[in-house]
């Protein structure tokens, strides 16, 4: 069997608790039609992780500031504009990935595109789990107004949810978890991480509740299938882990009723 | 007539520098059906909407203090195949499963030992997508009842509805109406329905054409007024049989 040079047990629990959050997360992006958001948010994180290697410094971190700043852009610049956020993400997604990809060191950028969990130290593990928990833990806290916001906004405001506030509360999360999530996959293939487990638990789910856990299972069984996979056979985990995904979507196909 | 819960004057509405509300004034008082008439793009959902404190408005908007406010939307807009179950849905505005089948009963939905089984499996375990809609309609009615509103707000409530299902949705929340002694605010095209059952008819096409019963508002006059051209409205009586 594959040798075990980069898979560790902080390694692999970190990506089971990150395949948790996003798969989780990524149930109330497709609900709220924001299935391109993760993708194109975590395109925004790069200028962030590429400011981090220049200037040495944790790429989470430079990751989180970056797409933080990116949600507020977007946030506001919708508060004041007729644009849609679909056409807004596609401006701030383009532009910081050109800045990214400029200012990028060149040795890194494969890292920064890919992802690279094999350096990642037991202290940025468990940073990582706890993220991952307590984005679960907000979210499962306040999944109902997650759900009523997404479907009717003036249901939500008759009983008394802000769906302003909630939409913010929202774009945070899906920053934390894409910053946590391109550390493993990458930030060319974060949205597959965020979308594809969720389309997949929609093929075979009747009920809300089955939908979000199994989104959230589906992430996570990706997400470590795809690491075992990475260190049997030398590939990269990321495209890896959008393949094991991918193949679950495609198991989960031929039970859907149309 | 006691206690006004809703004031409204001098309302404005503004929206991307176009004015969709001008001069809008009217009261509603406890247990009354008011009706909000007129033709596409008169103002009708904004109107609501401003009243909902959904979009900014100028002039005056003043509910009644304490006053509990039920809305129910035209429809819902879920994402296709997001299985959100009736039981599920209504469950995210209570714990109560009691209140639940209050609210189902209330509609028309009756949850009791015979009816049980039929309702779970037809009604409350399917997606809300699934179901008719008319069925849509009473658990959007039902949902608006959680927490015992004392005003309910309807836009379009029969819109997709057939004309069978139209009287059925129509006798229901004039039920409801007399037995939970709510008022009703209602916006709906069909005036006949109007003319049986609201107290008060607002008339509205950008501005305020006319206000008053549906006798006085819905004449040949301010129908032309209102939708323009040769429109008339010829009432028919409904015999009881």
């Amino acid at each position: 069997m594959g040798i075990i040079f980069d898979l560790n047990l902080i390694n692999l629990l970190t990506a089971l608790a990150v395949g948790l959050a996003a798969g989780y997360l990524g149930a109330f992006m497709v609900m709220r039609r924001m299935a391109l958001v993760g993708d194109a948010l975590s395109h925004v994180a790069l200028p962030g992780v590429a400011i981090a290697y220049l200037y040495n410094f944790n790429p989470f971190l430079g990751a989180f500031a970056a797409l933080f700043a990116g949600v507020i852009i977007i946030w506001a610049i919708e508060h004041y504009t007729s644009l849609s956020t679909e056409s807004l993400v596609g401006l701030i997604f383009t532009f910081a990935l050109a800045i990214g990809l400029i200012i990028t060191p060149q040795e890194q950028i494969l890292d920064a595109l890919m992802g690279d969990i094999s350096r990642l130290t037991t202290a940025n593990g468990i940073f990582a789990i706890v993220a991952s928990l307590a984005v679960i833990l907000v979210m499962k806290t306040m999944s109902k107004k997650f759900i009523i916001s997404s479907i009717s906004g003036e249901l939500a405001t008759t009983s008394g949810i802000s769906t302003r506030a909630i939409q913010f509360v929202f774009m945070i999360l899906v920053a934390v978890v894409v910053a946590l999530g391109i550390k493993v996959v990458g930030t060319l293939l974060m949205g597959a991480l965020v979308v594809i487990p969720a389309i997949a638990a929609k093929n075979v789910s009747k009920k809300m509740s089955s939908y979000t856990g199994l989104s959230a299972l589906f992430g996570t069984v990706s997400m470590v299938s795809g690491m075992i996979l990475a260190d049997a056979t030398g590939f990269l985990p990321g495209p890896l882990i959008v393949l094991v995904s991918a193949l679950i979507f495609a198991i989960t196909f031929i039970f859907v009723e149309y | 007539m006691d206690g006004q819960i809703l004031k409204v004057e001098n309302l404005e509405v503004t929206l991307n520098e176009q004015k969709i509300l001008e001069n809008v004034n009217f009261d509603v008082h406890r247990g009354e059906v008011l009706a909000i008439v007129g033709p596409n793009g008169a103002g009708k959902t904004t109107l609501f909407k401003a009243l909902l404190g959904l979009v900014p408005h100028s002039g005056l908007i003043k509910w009644m203090d304490g006053i509990k406010i039920g809305y129910v939307p035209q429809k819902l807009y879920i994402e296709h195949g997001i299985p959100l179950t009736v039981k599920e849905f209504l469950s995210l505005k209570t714990n109560s499963f009691e209140e639940i089948k209050n609210v189902l009963n209330a509609v028309g939905i009756v949850y009791d030992e015979t009816h049980e089984h039929h309702v779970e499996q037809h009604i409350l375990n399917r997606p809300m997508e699934l179901i008719s809609s008319g069925e849509s309609q009473r658990v959007l009615i039902a949902w608006a009842l959680i927490g015992n509103p004392d005003v309910l707000l309807f836009d379009e409530p029969t819109a997709g509805i057939d004309i069978g299902g139209k009287q059925t949705i129509y006798h229901l929340i004039h039920n409801l109406q007399e037995t939970k002694k709510l008022t009703v605010i209602l916006i709906s095209h069909d005036l006949n329905v109007v003319y049986q059952y609201a107290n008060e008819v607002v008339c509205l096409n950008r501005k305020q054409i006319c206000i008053g019963t549906p006798k006085e508002t819905l004449d040949h006059e301010h129908i032309q007024m209102l939708y323009g051209g040769k429109t008339s409205f010829y009432q028919h009586v409904h015999k009881e049989h």
